[in-house]
């Protein structure tokens, strides 16, 4: 047992990195993670490790790619207009499959858009985001606890399948301060990293590239990443139901949305109102499963996001029309309160009849 | 026992230290078991600009770190009270620098205690400890935490950088009881 520590979202991630192993952080500023590269600023170099505020993004990204080609854990850091510029790299990182944590605390877009939390960018994690046929595997937190402990499995999740992890948190999860303890806690066992670009002196040569001209020999790497992706879903799937078993609607969010839909559910129970809740944790891979089945035990899912609606289109694919899927969503770094979710849950209990 | 919920928004110019006392409650909320969170307000503010923090304390898991319709507030000037008066709760407790606050509140639903916290900062030595007459005027009434564990938050707090601030802050905080207490 380690003691408490009150800390903010942001420096949580970078001592969470610290502890995973992780030594390289490349990153360029941007509201509101900047406690993240600033505290991995004065904390990297304590352990031994390297702490470079690139010239640009784009920069950064190619030094995360060099490190985690050398084989070493690697953090970077953005938000929105950030890893926007980081996706060509994140293509380039996924198709050569090395290992590397990204954390994008989400803020209001599109554009240069605002300062403020927002979950706007989950179609750029989820599906792509960059160019190419390949996914990341993103893990959503909803606490300043579990970004520790996911920010930590990151780093393991990204040795395993050899593929970029994010995690996705949004600008109240960076800026807010909860008690955290870093579980001390035994390595995972991974295979050894023979692949790595190090050196060939007395041993073959190895080669980290996405270059692949002919067709047949890219098709065959497509299908290899895409045989990955089917391992994260059978494997790697996390997901947290809450109150579901004698839920009559239920809510789908996930991150700081699905805590304010805690309060909510615990008003409207206390209204007499049985709803539960799917939170995602993985929101690749997706828990489309969880959702199957929790369709067949109710009419009706709230989804609930700091968006226009891009989760939800997950959520519609794992209910496929077994129950009516509603919709509510602030945008702008407008945050849902639970009295609004209140209010479109008792809207949804009216037209049940 | 019936189990803890608390949660109050601290509102000021920034500058003022809102954040900070925040903070110790936080702090001090932690070190006695609960659950705790402590959320500020970020928006492209800047000194002179206002800032204001969240802090909910709960025995239980927190599920919203925003309220909406707090059980408390703690405001250091007018805009604040304008700001956040209108949604205290109906039986809430506002507590008031009334140093800088000139406004009247309208309500008559609530609890308003009144601290002026520059004057009662001024007199001991330094205008800066205002915010911590407030805090102290808060735990008195809530009794939320205990006086003790707020100093040593303070004390964990300042560090060894600034710990010659903490008789002063502690003073100030001693002040901000007596009046909360009568």
């Amino acid at each position: 047992m380690g003691e408490k520590v009150l800390i903010t979202g942001n420096e949580a991630i970078g001592e969470a990195a610290i502890r995973a192993g992780c030594r390289f952080f490349f990153g360029y500023p941007i509201t509101p993670q900047n406690k993240i590269p600033e505290y991995l600023s004065y904390r990297l170099p304590q352990v031994g490790g390297c702490f470079i505020q690139a010239e640009s993004e784009i920069a950064a990204i190619y030094m995360v790619f060099g490190a985690a080609g050398a084989g070493a854990r690697v953090l970077t850091s953005s938000s929105g207009p950030g890893i926007s510029l980081k996706q060509e790299g994140i293509s380039y990182i996924s198709a050569a499959e090395l290992p590397c944590v990204i954390v994008n605390v989400m803020r209001a877009g599109p554009g240069l858009g605002g300062i403020l939390p927002s979950q706007s960018d989950y179609f750029q994690a989820t599906k792509g985001g960059g160019h190419g046929d390949y996914h990341l595997l993103v893990l959503a937190p909803s606490t300043v606890q579990e970004t520790v402990n996911l920010v930590m499995d990151a780093f393991d999740l990204a040795d395993k399948y050899r593929n970029p992890v994010i995690v996705l948190a949004d600008g109240y999860i960076g800026q807010m301060m909860e008690p955290v303890e870093f579980k001390g806690r035994p390595p995972k066992e991974l295979s050894a990293k023979d692949w790595t670009v190090t050196g060939a002196k007395n041993r073959p040569r190895n080669l980290i590239k996405s270059l692949y001209l002919d067709p047949e020999e890219l098709e065959q790497h497509n299908l290899k990443l895409h045989r990955k992706y089917l391992e994260m879903a059978k494997n790697d799937v996390r997901v947290e139901t809450y109150l579901t078993d004698d839920a009559e609607i239920i809510i789908a969010a996930y991150g700081t949305v699905a805590r304010i839909a805690k309060t909510a559910i615990k008003i409207l129970r206390e209204k007499g109102i049985k709803v539960g809740m799917v939170r995602p944790i993985t929101v690749f891979p997706f828990p489309y499963e969880t959702f199957t089945e929790i369709s067949e035990k109710v009419d009706d899912i709230l989804v609930v996001e700091m968006s226009l609606g891009q989760m939800i289109e997950d959520v519609k694919l794992g209910v496929c029309g077994r129950a009516n899927v509603h919709f509510y969503g602030r945008v702008g770094g407008m945050v849902p309160t639970y009295d609004e979710i209140v209010r479109e849950i008792e809207k949804i209990k009216r037209s049940q009849v | 026992m019936k189990s803890l919920y608390e949660n109050v928004i601290m509102a000021g110019f920034g500058g003022q230290g809102v954040l900070f006392i925040g903070r110790l409650l936080a702090h001090a909320a932690m070190k006695e078991g609960r659950n705790v969170t402590w959320i500020p307000s970020y928006g492209p503010e800047m000194r002179g600009g206002t800032a204001n923090c969240t802090v909910v304390i709960s025995d239980e898991v927190i599920g919203s770190p925003v309220i909406a319709s707090p059980h408390a507030l703690i405001v250091m000037n007018n805009p604040s009270l304008d700001a956040f008066g209108p949604r205290l709760e109906t039986g809430g407790l506002l507590i008031i620098n009334s140093s800088l606050v000139t406004r009247e509140t309208k309500r008559n639903d609530i609890t308003v205690v009144e601290a002026p916290a520059n004057k009662i900062a001024s007199e001991i030595g330094s205008d800066r400890a205002a915010n911590m007459v407030l805090l102290g005027a808060y735990i008195a009434r809530t009794k939320v935490v205990t006086k003790e564990n707020i100093l040593e938050a303070l004390k964990k707090v300042l560090g060894e950088k600034k710990k010659q601030l903490f008789e002063i802050n502690k003073t100030a905080f001693e002040k901000g009881i007596e009046i909360g207490s009568l």
